[in-house]
């Protein structure tokens, strides 16, 4: 065996993850719509639970608006308080 | 005398409001558009003025409401006085062919989206996004 061989016992990483950004400081959206459900899908998963930050990568200001957003459209029956396979 | 000027001072401070409503499925056409133009009487008599009204029509519910699977969607923006949401409240939970309402308070950022969006805009957004 090699002097210079190291192993490690789990794989390093070689690529970074992609940075997360939140999208509605990137593109300027300034008001979130409680009408258009498309783009509030975006934000749920696949049971209608609303994606975490951690997970959409939002900023908080805006996590805010979405969930209001999304609570609005539950209310009105645009969008499903539980489902599955939403999407 | 300084309370005196403030008692005659009425000012009518207008907001932006939108309302949503669900009206029963079984309406007809000619219930429907009665319907809207009691609302849009109501918002007019209390010196409010309406700035867009979007009938979307039939469509089905995410879940049912009231056994129902389907309600008929209308949106109407106005300008209004804030005391006027109350009124409309009321005639709203007493009429029985509302099924469900909601009137929510519109930021400028949200008089200009719907403004861009009523004039078909939004082109640029949508490539951004895809």
């Amino acid at each position: 065996m090699a002097k210079n061989e190291i192993k490690y016992l789990t794989a390093i990483k070689q690529e970074k993850p992609k940075k997360k950004f939140c999208r509605f400081k990137k593109y300027g959206i300034k008001y979130v719509d409680y009408k258009d459900i498309e783009f509030l899908k975006k934000f749920i998963n696949e049971q209608g639970k609303l994606l975490p930050r951690r997970l959409s990568g939002n900023s908080l200001k805006y996590q805010r608006k979405v969930q209001d957003a999304v609570k609005k459209a539950r209310q009105m029956a645009l969008l499903p308080y539980v489902t599955d396979l939403l999407k | 005398m300084g309370e005196n000027q403030f008692k005659n001072l009425k000012i009518q401070v207008m907001n932006s409001y939108e309302l949503m409503v669900i009206f029963t499925p079984v309406l007809s056409e000619e219930d429907f558009k009665a319907s809207q133009k009691k609302y849009s009487d109501i918002i007019t008599e209390a010196g409010g003025e309406i700035i867009h009204s979007n009938p979307w029509g039939l469509k089905s519910l995410a879940y049912p409401i009231q056994k129902k699977t389907t309600g008929i969607y209308w949106v109407l923006e106005f300008n209004g006085p804030s005391d006027l949401n109350e009124k409309l409240k009321i005639q709203m939970l007493r009429d029985e062919q509302v099924m469900r309402h909601v009137i929510s308070r519109l930021d400028k950022y949200a008089v200009e989206y719907n403004h861009v969006k009523r004039n078909g805009g939004f082109a640029m957004q949508d490539k951004q996004e895809a």
